[in-house]
């Protein structure tokens, strides 16, 4: 077996991981902001010497980012200019024409990423069945391309209406343009995002255009940093979809990377379900100002074709800006450690959207920070050992904790730890209904700093029994970089109805998916081996919203019809009797599949030894205070039984078991939590 | 807080989220564009009397009270006992629905453990009612379409096939609008099938504890926020275009120890075309008027909305009677906040916007024989388009974005793929907005030709094109709409007419008021 490297870089830590044989070497540094190779390249450098090899003897390199997020998220891309139909300068502008917040006389919509300065418009216009009906007047985008020479640009986005259906406009308007302007790095609709909605295609294909001169610098200096460790392996890109691909493709298309970090969570959270064969599972992330929540079902991920980055008022849905991407489906919520607990109007405990970071901080940090923050529940239910909180390196203020909630009533972290948790579940309610799943029977799979305190009591309003906690969750975007498949998916809408299906055509527009899926996933993988899934989006005639149907290839119109009522049977409860169903989008996918993990063992029986102390634990479901005994996981060896209440602590987070549960460590040393009947 | 205070607040978040995924499943499976692209529906749970206790946040205002007194008019028809599991209940009649023929509204009674525990109750504006259709030119209810008085539309689970072929037989498109049915039996079942497994977990076996709780507590909360109001009575009028003649809309709001009382004496009587305006839904824009002011964040139920008194005398365009036309019966009641805004600007001033374009400017269009002659194409289309929204007391106005209305747009390229329609121009209309420190929002201007140069029609709906939304505090007005050929012709600004082959139609829609003089 090879040696392989896993580099996350978040906003705040930029983790790694080095796979050896039989071993794993995992290192957390700063991140850089200002050059962010160095932080990789440094980390680099400390695992191979923990590893004792040299750069030459890794064979992969897996990569995930949040640059490109936070570039999105703090308006530090490059400055971009589209390119769009005349009449249409404003579209990006007017979006939705949506009010997101109804009673909020207050809103704003986002700011679009180009300002209207910088939105030229060209005659030119394609008709919704590809028809010409205006020529691109190929005099005025050179007038433009002179202006956007003398307005600085350094990135354009074309989006022209109806490209996704003729392309030929962007195209010959990205010749003039590359010809013109031969230093600005171009984004084109009908390549970022080929699909219906000119708001959600330019959004995406501006998106890309932004962060594209910054991704670009930041890839290659990259590669060429590790090629200065004697690193020459491949590097593979994690995608917000879960798959990997190329540096280069990276580089063309970097606004699918913008939801690696959590994907790579979602990857490990298949893996641990894979080593427990589970089948329904819910995967909980919880760290300082966000949980996200993702369904697995039979190893699979529920995915998305879109999401909304950078929310910018109040972190409302609505508030950000539309990427149309393939994503793992997550949901994701202003709920995390730091978040700042209040009483509203009605004397209702709100939490968040807020947070005190880790600047200021929870109270009990005694950073400066006096409001109220889960953290501070925590540690006043007993969840948290002040001693012993980031193994020992920093104490908690408890006094700090009680003074910031003196003003909330003496049961208030009680009810704020209720209420977070009821705000998660709810969110997994809902996330689970759109999905046509329910949460309850599934088990749960908990990382992140704050998820393992709130597991047990999560799943219980989830109506969920099993709550599993891996290993090294602390790192475990990284360790899921590691299982990711290599894959790439391509898209193509294109409107049709099944009365007038064209097999052929379908067969020929798959075939030419194929090509263009290989030609990424070749450059990481060979050939033989790979898995084509096809899927059409699929809705009634009239509907406005697609299912996902799977197909096979060859399929006749009759079995796509029967596939459609099938689906749209398991999710809604009832088909509808005489309709037409159509498809919207096409989608192919091609991977290489990883092999699931062995199935773990059941370890024989251990001692479990004496607790390092007793606690004081109070179970927000009940009310009631009981003494918990205080275990360190490392003391604990597969096949340790303890009963709740019990504290499992260790460097990056505490597991509460609570009175009612048990926890085991299976054979990977992770913590099972089980309710009892 | 208590701990069973705490266990209620949970159970209040849970219930508000049935209703969350009870109207998600009805825009996810809705065939209506208003549905599912703009977000047109509402969804709520109820008690056995009656009583709303929890509504979803979606794009329609006009439903917040109109639904909830809906239930109560199904409950007087058919009583709780006589309801059982899998039954399922319909009606579109303007005066018991929610303001028109186009609003289908189902009800159906929640089951738990064999027991009736409450009702749940959505509406979606359905593709086509038939009668003349998207217009505002009808004389009487009897031209706007097919009227479904309270009836069973399914019994224990069993759909009553006879009705569905009798609505079916009445509407331009049988297969969409019975598409819609289904959605919203499939929203209530999911809504009850949650409820249930909520009681379920929580121990409870029924909604009274709860139901109680919630009433209670958001009935305190609206009279603590109103406690700290000046009371009063103070007056307002705004004057807008109407059909055959303006319309004088007069409010009387006063704030009083323990509710908010608005009284329409003075304003028009009704008016002899589609642009009436049932009480119920007057109430449910009224009651969102004010509700943004006071207690926004206080949630819709029965407990909060008993506290905000409408009234209206009979016979005016706000409270018109049966059999009155009312097909564009938002033309009236998306003015009612901007009604209510003049008011409430003397109670309380610096905390109101000033007034905005207000109605929705869709461009509801079509062909088709009989309407502009044979093609080989019929067809009918609503687009969701706004203006400018009137500036905010320390902020511009937002432009193109519609207020009261919270609904979405339908993309240019989704018009264009389901109807033969080119827009060739979609832009904010600069300077539209009325000057001053905070200006109004921008409307927008866009041009609409057929894809192959044939005719086709407008079923013109639009107001501020006499009358502009008025600045506020010295703020400029805002620009006023024009609907007009390519060619030149301006056209009426309500009513049914045609774009003749090879022409194009534009329109400007209007801008928003402005908030205090330009520094």
């Amino acid at each position: 077996m090879q040696h392989r490297l896993a580099v996350d870089i978040g906003g705040t830590f930029t983790d790694l991981v080095l796979e050896a044989p039989g071993r794993t070497f995992s290192h957390k540094l700063l991140t850089t902001p200002d050059a962010p190779e160095r932080a990789v390249i440094e980390g680099t450098r400390i695992l191979l010497r923990s590893a004792g090899v040299e750069g030459a003897a890794i064979g992969l390199v897996l990569h995930g980012t949040t640059l490109a997020t936070n570039a999105l998220i703090e308006r530090k891309g490059a400055r971009t200019a589209l390119i769009t139909t005349q009449g249409f300068r404003d579209s990006i502008e007017i979006a939705y024409e949506h009010r997101f917040a109804q009673y909020d006389l207050t809103m704003e919509r986002p700011v679009p990423l180009v300002p209207r300065a910088l939105r030229y418009t060209v005659p030119e216009r394609i008709a919704a069945d590809g028809g010409v009906l205006l020529e691109l007047d190929e005099a005025a985008l050179r007038e433009v391309c002179a202006q956007a020479r003398a307005d600085g640009v350094t990135a354009i986005a074309i989006c022209f209406l109806h490209s996704f259906t003729n392309d030929a406009h962007e195209r010959r308007a990205a010749e003039i343009v590359a010809e013109m302007l031969p230093e600005v790095s171009l984004s084109l609709s009908c390549e970022v995002c080929p699909e219906v909605r000119e708001y959600d295609r330019a959004s995406t294909t501006i998106a890309n255009a932004y962060v594209r001169p910054l991704m670009d610098g930041y890839l290659a200096g990259i590669e060429e940093g590790l090629r200065g460790l004697g690193l020459n392996a491949p590097v593979l890109m994690m995608m917000s979809s879960g798959g990997l691909c190329t540096v280069g493709a990276a580089r063309r298309f970097p606004v699918r990377l913008v939801e690696s970090g959590p994907a790579g969570g979602a990857i490990l959270a298949r893996h641990v379900a894979a080593q427990n064969a589970l089948d329904r599972v819910l995967a909980f992330d919880m760290g300082g100002t966000t949980a996200k929540l993702t369904l697995i079902d039979h190893g699979k991920f529920h995915m998305a074709r879109s999401f909304e980055v950078a929310r910018a008022y109040r972190f409302v849905q609505g508030s950000g800006l539309p990427i149309r991407i393939p994503v793992i489906e997550l949901v994701e919520i202003g709920a995390g450690g730091g978040s700042i607990a209040r009483h509203d109007s009605l004397g209702r405990i709100q939490i968040g959207p807020d947070s005190a970071g880790s600047k200021p901080g929870p109270a009990c940090y005694g950073l400066g920070g006096t409001l109220p923050t889960v953290t501070d529940a925590d540690l006043l239910l007993g969840r948290l050992d002040p001693e012993r909180f980031a193994g020992g390196t920093m104490r908690l203020h408890p006094a700090a904790s009680e003074q910031a909630f003196a003003a909330m009533g003496t049961s208030a972290p009680v009810g704020v730890a209720e209420i977070v948790d009821e705000t998660m579940a709810s969110a997994a309610r809902v996330h689970a209904v759109e999905n046509g799943e329910d949460t309850a029977g599934r088990t749960m799979i908990a990382f992140g700093g704050a998820a393992p305190l709130h597991a047990a009591r999560l799943a219980q309003k989830l109506g969920i029994a099993k709550v599993l906690v891996p290993r090294g969750a602390g790192v475990g975007s990284a360790h899921g970089f590691l299982q990711a498949p290599i894959g790439f998916e391509v898209v193509r809408t294109r409107y049709t109805r099944l009365d007038t299906l064209d097999e052929a055509a379908l067969e020929t527009m798959f075939s030419e998916m194929r090509a263009e899926a290989e030609e990424v996933v070749l450059q990481a993988a060979t050939r033989e081996g790979l898995v084509e899934t096809r899927t059409a989006f699929m809705r009634y005639r009239g509907q406005g919203h697609e299912i996902a149907v799977p197909l096979v290839a060859g399929m006749a119109a009759t079995a796509l019809h029967d596939a459609f009522v099938a689906a749209y049977r398991t999710i809604f409860g009832r088909a509808i009797p005489g309709l037409q169903p159509e498809v919207m989008t096409w989608a192919l996918s091609l991977a290489r599949p990883v092999g699931d993990p062995a199935v773990l063992a059941v370890p024989a029986p251990s001692d479990v030894p004496a607790p390092l102390q007793r606690r004081a634990l109070t179970d927000p479901a009940t009310g009631l205070t009981q003494e918990a005994a205080l275990h360190a996981r490392d003391d604990l060896a597969p096949g340790a039984l303890l009963r709740g209440p019990a504290l499992i602590i260790e460097d990056e987070t505490t597991t509460v078991v609570p009175a009612g549960w048990t926890a085991r460590i299976n054979a990977a040393e992770q913590i099972l939590l089980e309710l009892l009947p | 807080m208590s701990q069973n205070d705490i266990r209620l607040q949970v159970m209040w978040n849970r219930l508000l989220s049935v209703v969350e995924e009870q109207a998600k499943t009805l825009v996810r499976t809705a065939f209506s564009t208003s549905a599912r692209e703009a977000g047109d529906i509402s969804a709520g749970v109820f008690d056995v009397e009656g009583r709303m206790l929890a509504q979803a946040v979606t794009g329609t205002p006009g439903h917040i009270n109109s639904m909830a007194r809906s239930v109560k008019h199904f409950l007087a028809k058919i009583p709780a006992a006589e309801m059982k599991e899998g039954d399922h209940y319909v009606t579109n009649d303007p005066w018991l629905g929610t303001g028109h023929l186009y609003d289908v509204v189902v009800t159906s009674p929640a089951f738990h453990k064999g027991k009736m525990v409450g009702l749940f109750s959505c509406t979606v504006h359905v593709v086509d009612i038939g009668g003349i259709g998207l217009s505002p030119d009808g004389r009487q209810i009897f031209h706007e379409g097919v009227r479904i008085p309270i009836m069973p539309l399914a019994r224990e689970g069993v759909v009553d096939q006879w009705l569905i072929d009798l609505i079916r037989a009445n509407v331009r498109e049988p297969v969409q609008v019975e598409g819609d049915i289904y959605a919203l039996m499939a929203c209530n079942e999911t809504g009850e099938r949650r409820l249930s497994a909520m009681l379920e977990e929580n121990g409870l076996d029924d909604l009274e504890v709860l139901g109680e709780h919630i009433i209670a507590r958001s009935r305190e909360a609206m009279l603590k926020e109103i406690a700290v109001l000046p009371k009063g009575t103070w007056k307002s009028h705004m004057r807008i275009d109407g059909m055959e003649a303006p319309i004088d809309l007069h409010a009387t709001l006063t704030i009083a120890e323990d509710h908010i009382a608005v009284d329409y004496a003075g304003t028009s009587p009704q008016s002899g075309f589609g642009i009436n305006c049932p009480l119920c839904y007057t109430d449910a824009y009224t009651a969102f008027g004010v509700r943004c002011i006071v207690g926004p964040e206080i949630p819709n139920n029965a407990g909060s909305l008993d506290l905000i008194r409408v009234t209206a005398p009979e016979g005016s365009i706000v409270n018109a009677l049966f059999p009155a036309a009312v097909n564009a019966r938002s033309t009236m009641g998306h003015m009612m906040p901007d009604v209510v805004f003049g008011a409430l600007d003397q109670a309380l001033p610096g905390r109101v916007p000033a007034e905005g374009t207000s109605n929705l400017w869709n461009l509801k269009l079509g062909a088709g024989q009989g309407l502009t002659g044979a093609t080989a194409r019929p067809f009918m289309a609503t687009m969701f388009h706004s203006g400018g929204a009137g500036a905010r007391p320390a902020q511009d106005g937002l432009s193109a974005t519609p207020y009261p209305s919270g609904v979405k747009n339908v993309p240019v390229e989704v018009t264009e793929t389901v109807a033969p329609l080119v827009v060739w121009r979609k832009d904010l209309r600069d300077g539209s907005g009325g000057e001053g420190k905070y200006r109004g929002g921008d409307g927008q201007i866009m041009e609409v030709a057929h894809r192959h140069g044939e005719a086709f029609g407008i079923f013109a709906t639009f107001e501020r094109v006499t009358y502009p939304a008025r600045g506020r505090h010295g703020g400029a007005d805002g620009a006023k709409g024009v609907v007009k050929l390519g060619s030149g012709a301006v056209l009426k600004a309500k009513g049914f007419q045609v774009i003749p082959a090879g022409d194009r139609l534009v329109v400007e829609m209007p801008g928003g008021g402005g908030m205090f003089p330009k520094e």
